[in-house]
Formats: structure tokens, C-alpha cells, sequence
């Protein structure tokens, strides 16, 4: 199903040299990592060396190299959410995770992320678990707001 | 909707959609802003949707989910029309008699703001203090419109400085009033917008691209999210005048990726736009063809610069290039281009409707205009705030931010997040301006002003941006890249209690070359936080310092 | 090609349009340090050392001379206290990544750097990205590449590519100042493809009446530790 997917990701950008972000970003989105033989098919498909590829890929924090869990997991790290407790919720959710930014556990359930400044800082510190928001967020209160996860 | 082929059935459409208004009809606004959206401000709308369907009120009354109204920390917020009453702090629950009391032009009195000192009520939005002392230019009109309709913007006068643009001035003559406003770039930079675009429009490459940097990656900013969430169209409107003052056929939009609410509205902007004819071949029947592309970052600060954007545009990893070789002559593919914030652009369509005398009558000597502030941090009102330029600090931190929490003392006013700068509260009476506050070492940046309360640590504060800065270095050049990282282990030392005694010397070596030998802006200013600190608040580090080495 | 007249440390310099302010100075035989440029590759700007004074239009600025256009009347220094200065620094931060790479120790000499001036985190490689440019733009192979960014960029050979191109070729090798390329070619061929090279080799011998190319370890140049003058 992902691989029919891809395919079709990867058809869309043929020929297109500059469409190298663009395509890893659908993918991305679709499969949840990059996979290095999909980079490869990239790579020879889009026209760029291979090495271009896999420089991309390991810039940006939004590709992952290895599978992501079903959840991910955003604790913001910006500047108004660190004045008011930023850092002390993170070290309680890579606590109760068991995971430091950029990580993703065993059984693939969250991966960790530090967001640098989400936008709402007026309700920080702010907890994002799936694109959901999690405002006025306490240490206290992110065990419970992560139990609801499977 | 037909598409338009002259400003004159744009007026006609215009026309007819107000025709169809009834200004004393009351209405709901409900704030889908991302604070408000945080607070679940959809469950609000969804039960305040069903109310009114439940009470058969449809025809009666106006409904809307709106973007940012700007008053962040007390959502959700509602607005009722016709009277801009404000409810703050609004539930589920409450909708029942929200709808009720709106229908009834009754005021549902528990929902409605109080002082937090004297309990004074304020019921319509010109009474909160908090927006009393604003001059909503830009952002006025979010509370007003659901970004997702066009027929919205167009009811409130959008589109008309396109048409009159296109159809009764040149582009030379909308290029002239821009420059006569001294409309300087609100991303950071506050360079003469109208220089850079007369940079680009003379370049001698006839391929040309305006873009809008909707990057917003400094820290504790979100006004330009705000602005781009609630009124794309705005914005959009200002990047057509631009391109057709330049003499660009496309334009860009490059924004973040994680708001799925702002891109779905800029995608729905530019669609509704291009219906209309407002974009694509001879828009409006004046021989101008442009389009735009939106394009979205992929995490990384870096790529808010603007020669590092236009690589990411391109498709290439975001490595800025020296200033030297100007983008507005060699950007995009070589071609010219023209880059500005997204609060800049916004600016274009009132500066062409009133003129560039009425943009200047507003600001301060050199700085006109208003400016958009995302106030946060120890202050007890926060949100999107617009004042007028030259406005004291002290009247955005008290009168509109409403002071510090808790009864404690405010200690320093932080601008322009990782490459910025604070200063010590003693000087809140300087003015929100570019020049001044670039002296005082606080350069407004994109206008992200943070309060810090008496218990801050400022030693911390600078260690803290010096990491997000290296984690952000795109890793090209040495001073910022080795220079940043050796600044931050110095600090990290120093707050272990392992300074040492020529640490201090160090740091002003590392700062002063990093400041001048880096590539891109990134590198160039990452040290000015701490130059910030270091100038108001040495001591501090000095303490450190002395305290770790009596331990050692 | 218009020619022009620039001023270079009080020498009158001619230059031709779209030449770089270095590649003039070099011309007139004005020495200015660099460690990533390479007279076969599109100029980087990347390690800063060539960064000079100039003023023009009555403004003083400081650019990197490898990328920086010449122009008219522009006045050049290519030493001044300032300049020195940042030199200097950027030596002391590299040497907290390669301590002993005898490029950073003569420059060290030279410009008074101390090699102990920052916390070492030894890497070795001071992301000069001749390796990475030199296959790119040169053998168009693309064997070695970067990964991540900031300070934990590091280069990265691709084993696939590397496997077929490397030991036949080895060019990065003996441009790297660090001497790191090698390392990490040899480290990259180790854990990817080990022994390859010595059946390849085995192979070319017997299918050609050539010698096979042995692997040449790069020579480092005779270690003379120079004075420190501190």
C-alpha cells in the first residue's frame, strides 16, 4: 500500500532535480520515514547524486531516517514556554517516555520531538501530541495527557 | 463565481455581496487563532454552531470562525457584532446564552472582561484596555472575516488597492509611493522596502520573483502565523501590487509546515484568488499576468534567512550566501528577487488605498507606521498586539500588557529572540522603534517582545538561545559554527560553577569574531543576545564566574 | 573584460571584471591564507580565513576575499589588526577539532593562535568540504557527501559509490588538511565493504598487464613542531 504510494510520489517529481525536498516531504508524510532504497530511488529517479539526497534527508529534523512512532510527540522548547517551565516539562516527558529529542522508543509507540516555538505562546508551556495542543501544560499533568495514547 | 475582467465588476461584485450584508445584524466571531485553537476554541464554535441551528436562528444571525483576535492568554475569545462585544474565557456551555443574549443585543455580564486590579468591567472591544491603546490597522479586520471566503475580504474594502493600482497607476508610480511611505521590512532587517524593490525592478533579467518569507522561526513570534492564518488575502494583495511594481510574473509564499489551519487557508486564498481572476493571466484586464506558488519549510531555522529560503525554494539544502551577492539581483535560480516579512507586505494595500502622507502622519521620525508586537512571557495579558511605531515600551508592557503576574517586579524586556538582544527595565520609557532600539542593543527584530520577571537568570537566557542558535547553524562556516559552539560550552561552564577567570575574555573574542567573520545573518547576530547581557547584566556573570571558582 | 585598478596592503593591483578579490591579490603575488579554496573548484567562503579589510564608498567592511567581486578603487588590506585578530580565533576553533594537523599548527605559528585556547572535541575534520567538492565538481562521482548540520555536520562516504571509485582514485586524499578524508574512506571501507579492494586489485592485475594500483598512504610532511610564540 505505502510502496504503491511512494511510487506514485516519486513518478510525480521524475526528471525534476529541484523537486528533491518536495518529493521527501511527501514521503516523508506518507511512510513516516525515508527508507535508504526509497532515497536511492529518489536519487536516480529526481536526477540529483545520491549523496544530495541523504544531505537533505539528515538536515532537516522534519525527515527521519529510521521509523517514526505512531504518535509524535512535540514538547515546545521557544523562548516564552523555556521562561515559564519549558524545560522542566520536557525532562518529565522524556521521563516518563523514556526518550530525549529526536528519538523514537522500541515499540515505535511516541517519538520525541523539541519544537522551537510553535506560535502559541501566550498559553505556554505547550505539549502538541498529533498536531493536538496541549496548553498551560504542567510536569504534573503530561503523564496523564500521554496516558491516553496507546 | 465568474471570473473578473475589469475593477469595474469587481465593484459591481462588491456591491452586490454588501447588498446582501446587513451591518446591524448580529453576528459571532469566534477566534480559531492558534492560543484559541489551543484552548479548544473548536469545541466553542462547534457549540455555538449548533445553538444557533437548534434556535432556527440561521437567517438571524452571522456566524464566523475567524482567525487571531489577538488576545491570546484570555481565549476563547468570541466577538458578538454588532457592538464588538468581547466574551472572554468562553465554554461549551456558554453558548446557549451567548446566541440568546446576542439575538435579544443583551450582554451576557460573567463573560465579559474585568480589570484584574480595580474589577472594572469593559464590555465592547474599544473599552478593553488591552486593545484600547492599539491601533489595529492590520489586524482589525481578522476578527471581521472568515479567511477562508473571499466574498468576506472583498465586503471590507479588499482587493480595491489592487484595482486601483493596476488601473490607475504605473508600476513606477506605485514603486514612488511605497519608497515616499519609508515602509522599512518588519521580518528583522527594517531595510527600505522600497529601495529593495527598485533594487530588483532595475535588475536587467526580465524573469523576477517577489516572495513572502513566512518563516516566523524567531522565537516567541507568532503575529505573521496570525496574519497569514487570519487574512491571507491581505497579504496576498500586497505581493500582487509588489509584483506588479517590480515586474515579477510569480510569486512565492514560503511558511512552516506545522499549521495545518494556515495552510489549508493560504491554499484556499489563492484558489478563490485565481477563481476571480485576481491571479493569472490579465488580472483585472491590465495586461498583468502573475501567479503564486506556496512553498513550506521543513523545520529548520536557517531557512527563514533569505538567500537560505530561496535554496529551499529551489530545492536545495537552505545555505545562505554572503550579502554581498544581493538576492534582489541574483536570488531564485540567479533571477532577481525580491524577498520581504509578511507583516511588510500587509502593509502595501493601506499604503496604496490612503497614500503614503497617511502612512507617515503614523510612527515615529523613521519608523512609520504600526508595528505588529507578539507580547509574552512574566505579563499577565499576552497575545498579537499592533501599535503605532515610536510608541514607549511602557505602554506595551502596563497599559496593553497589563504588567507582571504575581505581584513581581519586571527585571528585562528581551526583543528578537535568538538574534536579539534585552534590556533592563529601567529603560522601559525608550520607543518601539528600529533605529533606537538597535542602540540600546535590542534590536526589535520581527517584533517578538518578551517579558522577564525578577527571578529571571539572565546568564541562563543566554546560554539557553545560544543553544537553540547551534542547533540551528546550517554548519557552513567556522565562526558560526565552531564560534557559537564554544560560546555555549564556555556559558554552560560558567553556570556548573566551572567558570574560569579568562572566560569572560574569551567571550568577547568569540563574540566579536563570530559577529563579524560569519557568513549569513544567523551567525552575524548570534552573539548579540549575550552581547546584551554581557552590557546590562555583567555582574551577573561576573558572580558566577567567582562563585564557581571559589568551589574549584 | 573591462580591467580595473584596486588598491591591495598600498600595491596598485589590475584585475579584470568578476575576479575575486583573492585570486587578484594572488596574482600580484600577495600571499592570503585560506584552507577551502582550491583552484579547481567554484569558491565556498566556508572557513573564513581569507577574510580581509576593505573600504569602499568610505565604508569600512570585512568579506572573505575568496568570494568577494573586485572593483574599482576598492582598497584592500590583507593584514591589520582586526584581520589578524579573526584569523586567529578561526585557527584556535579548528584546533579544538584538529589539533595536530600540520596546516592549523603552521598557521598557528604564524598568526600566534594557541592550540589549547578552546575545549577540545577532536573530530578531526575541520568541514572544509574540499573532499566533498572535489568529487562533486571534479570526478562528478559524488562519492563522499555531507550529513546533518551545525556542528555535528560530518562528511560521509557512500559506501555503494565509494566501494567502485575510491581506491582507484584517492585525489581527496592528499587535498584533505586534516587528513581525515583517508581516515574516514578507510574507516567507511572497513565496516561496508572489507577485502574488496584486495580482490578488485587482484582482479585488475590479472584481467590487465598493468600493475595494479597499490593503496599509497598519504606522507604527512616531517613533523617539526614549531615555537609556540606565547
Amino acid at each position: 500500500m505505502c510502496k504503491q504510494k511512494i511510487s506514485g510520489i516519486i513518478e510525480k517529481y521524475r526528471g525534476k532535480p529541484g523537486a528533491v525536498i518536495h518529493a521527501l516531504t511527501e514521503i516523508q508524510h506518507a511512510n513516516h520515514w525515508l527508507p535508504r532504497a526509497v532515497m536511492q530511488e529518489v536519487a536516480d529517479a529526481l536526477g540529483v547524486p545520491f549523496s544530495q539526497v541523504m544531505q537533505i534527508a539528515s538536515f532537516y529534523k522534519t525527515f527521519s531516517l529510521t521509523p517514526k512512532g505512531r504518535h509524535e510527540v512535540h514538547v515546545c522548547t521557544g523562548m516564552t514556554c523555556h521562561l515559564r517551565g519549558g524545560a522542566r516539562l520536557m525532562e518529565k516527558v522524556a521521563e516518563i517516555t523514556g526518550l530525549t529529542p529526536g528519538e523514537t522508543d522500541t515499540d515505535a509507540k511516541f517519538s520525541l520531538e523539541a519544537g522551537s516555538c510553535l506560535g502559541s505562546c501566550s498559553i505556554g508551556p505547550e505539549l502538541i501530541v498529533d498536531g493536538k495542543h496541549y496548553g498551560r501544560m504542567t510536569p504534573e499533568r503530561a503523564a496523564d495527557v500521554l496516558k491516553q495514547y496507546e | 463565481m465568474p471570473r473578473l475582467q475589469t475593477s469595474a465588476e469587481l465593484e459591481a461584485l462588491r456591491a452586490k455581496i454588501l447588498a446582501g450584508r446587513d451591518p446591524a445584524r448580529p453576528s459571532i466571531a469566534v477566534c480559531g487563532g492558534a492560543a484559541c485553537d489551543g484552548l479548544d476554541s473548536a469545541a466553542v464554535a462547534a457549540a455555538l454552531a449548533a445553538e444557533i441551528k437548534n434556535q432556527g436562528a440561521g437567517a438571524k444571525i452571522d456566524f464566523r470562525v475567524t482567525g487571531c483576535h489577538g488576545f491570546c492568554n484570555k481565549g476563547p475569545n468570541v466577538l458578538v457584532g454588532p457592538d464588538d462585544v468581547c466574551y472572554f474565557e468562553v465554554k461549551p456551555e456558554d453558548a446557549s446564552e451567548v446566541i440568546t443574549s446576542a439575538l435579544k443585543g443583551e450582554v451576557v455580564d460573567r463573560l465579559v472582561y474585568r480589570d484584574p486590579a480595580s474589577g472594572e468591567k469593559a464590555v465592547h472591544m474599544s473599552e478593553v484596555p488591552f486593545y484600547k491603546h492599539q491601533m489595529r490597522i492590520l489586524t482589525g479586520d481578522i476578527p471581521r472575516i472568515d479567511p477562508t471566503r473571499i466574498t468576506d475580504y472583498i465586503a471590507i474594502g479588499g482587493y480595491s488597492a489592487l484595482a486601483k493600482a493596476l488601473s490607475q497607476m504605473s508600476s513606477d508610480q506605485v514603486l514612488q509611493e511605497v519608497k515616499k511611505a519609508n515602509l522599512r521590512g518588519r521580518g528583522g532587517g527594517g531595510f527600505p522596502a522600497g529601495l529593495k524593490w527598485e533594487t530588483t525592478k532595475n535588475a536587467p533579467e526580465k524573469t523576477k520573483y517577489v516572495i513572502v518569507n513566512g518563516h516566523e522561526g524567531e522565537s516567541a513570534a507568532f503575529m505573521d502565523r496570525a496574519m497569514l492564518t487570519g487574512n491571507p488575502h491581505r497579504v496576498l494583495e500586497g505581493l500582487i501590487i509588489g509584483g506588479y511594481a517590480i515586474g515579477a510574473q510569480q510569486g512565492y509564499i514560503y511558511t512552516r509546515h506545522d499549521s495545518p489551519s494556515m495552510a489549508k487557508h493560504i491554499t484556499a486564498a489563492l484558489e478563490q484568488a485565481r477563481e476571480l481572476g485576481l491571479l493569472g493571466k490579465n488580472i483585472l484586464g491590465s495586461g498583468f499576468d502573475f501567479d503564486v506558488e506556496l512553498h513550506f519549510d521543513v523545520g529548520i531555522f536557517v531557512s527563514g534567512e533569505s538567500s537560505a529560503l530561496m535554496r529551499s525554494i529551489e530545492g536545495n539544502p537552505p545555505e545562505p550566501r554572503p550579502k554581498y551577492i544581493r538576492t534582489s539581483v541574483s536570488g531564485i535560480w540567479d533571477k532577481p528577487s525580491n524577498l520581504n516579512n509578511v507583516e511588510t507586505w500587509a502593509n502595501v494595500p493601506e499604503i496604496i488605498n490612503r497614500g503614503a502622507d497617511w502612512y507617515t502622519s503614523i510612527g515615529s521620525e523613521k519608523s512609520k507606521g504600526t508595528k505588529l508586537v507578539s507580547l509574552s512571557g512574566h505579563v499577565v495579558n499576552s497575545g498579537v498586539v499592533e501599535v503605532p511605531m515610536g510608541t514607549p515600551l511602557r505602554t506595551i508592557v502596563f497599559d496593553i500588557g497589563g504588567g507582571v503576574p504575581e505581584g513581581k517586579a519586571p527585571k528585562a524586556i528581551h526583543f528578537g529572540g535568538a538574534m536579539g538582544g534585552s534590556i533592563p527595565i529601567d529603560l522601559i520609557d525608550a520607543p518601539l522603534d528600529f533605529d533606537g532600539m538597535a542602540k540600546l542593543g535590542a534590536p526589535i527584530g520581527a517584533g517578538g517582545l518578551l517579558l522577564m520577571n525578577e527571578d529571571t537568570d539572565m546568564v541562563e537566557i543566554a546560554r539557553y538561545l545560544l543553544d537553540f542558535l547551534v542547533k540551528e547553524s546550517c554548519g557552513k562556516c567556522v565562526p558560526c559554527r565552531e564560534g557559537m559552539y564554544q560560546m555555549l560550552k564556555i556559558l554552560t561552564n560558567i553556570i556548573e560553577g566551572k567558570g574560569r577567570k579568562f572566560d569572560l575574555e574569551r567571550l568577547a573574542d568569540l563574540t566579536e569574531v563570530t559577529s563579524l567573520g560569519s557568513l549569513c545573518a544567523l551567525g552575524k547576530t548570534s552573539s548579540d543576545p549575550l552581547k546584551s547581557m554581557l552590557r546590562y547584566f555583567k555582574s551577573e556573570f561576573e558572580e558566577r564566574i567567582a562563585a564557581g571558582s571559589q568551589t574549584t | 573584460m573591462t580591467d580595473m585598478v584596486l588598491q591591495i596592503d598600498g600595491k596598485e593591483v589590475t584585475a579584470t571584471a568578476g575576479m575575486t578579490v583573492l585570486k587578484a591579490a594572488q596574482q600580484a603575488g600577495i600571499s592570503i591564507p585560506t584552507l577551502c579554496h582550491h583552484e579547481k573548484l567554484e569558491d565556498y567562503g566556508g572557513c573564513r580565513l581569507c577574510m580581509v579589510e576593505v573600504e569602499s564608498r568610505g565604508r569600512t567592511n570585512y568579506v572573505v576575499s575568496c568570494l568577494y567581486p573586485v572593483e574599482t578603487g576598492l582598497v584592500v588590506r590583507t593584514r591589520s589588526e582586526k584581520v589578524d585578530k579573526i584569523r586567529r580565533v578561526i585557527i584556535e576553533e579548528l584546533m579544538a577539532r584538529a589539533p595536530d594537523a600540520p596546516e592549523l599548527l603552521r598557521l598557528a605559528h604564524e598568526y600566534g593562535a594557541d592550540r589549547n585556547r578552546f575545549e577540545k572535541e577532536a573530530s578531526f575534520c575541520i568541514l572544509c568540504g574540499l573532499c566533498v567538492r572535489y568529487c562533486d565538481e571534479v570526478k562528478h562521482k559524488c562519492a563522499v557527501g555531507f550529513i546533518e548540520h551545525g556542528h555535528v555536520r560530518e562528511i560521509s562516504f557512500i559506501p555503494e559509490i565509494a566501494a567502485k571509485e575510491c581506491w582507484r582514485c584517492q585525489e581527496c586524499f592528499a587535498i584533505c588538511p586534516t587528513s581525515y578524508a583517508q581516515a574516514a574512506y578507510l574507516l567507511t571501507e572497513a565496516l561496508a565493504f572489507p577485502g574488496q579492494r584486495k580482490k578488485a586489485s587482484a582482479e585488475a592485475k590479472r584481467m590487465a598487464n598493468i600493475p595494479a594500483v597499490p593503496v599509497t598512504f598519504v606522507k604527512r610532511p616531517p613533523a617539526s613542531k614549531p615555537e609556540m610564540a606565547r
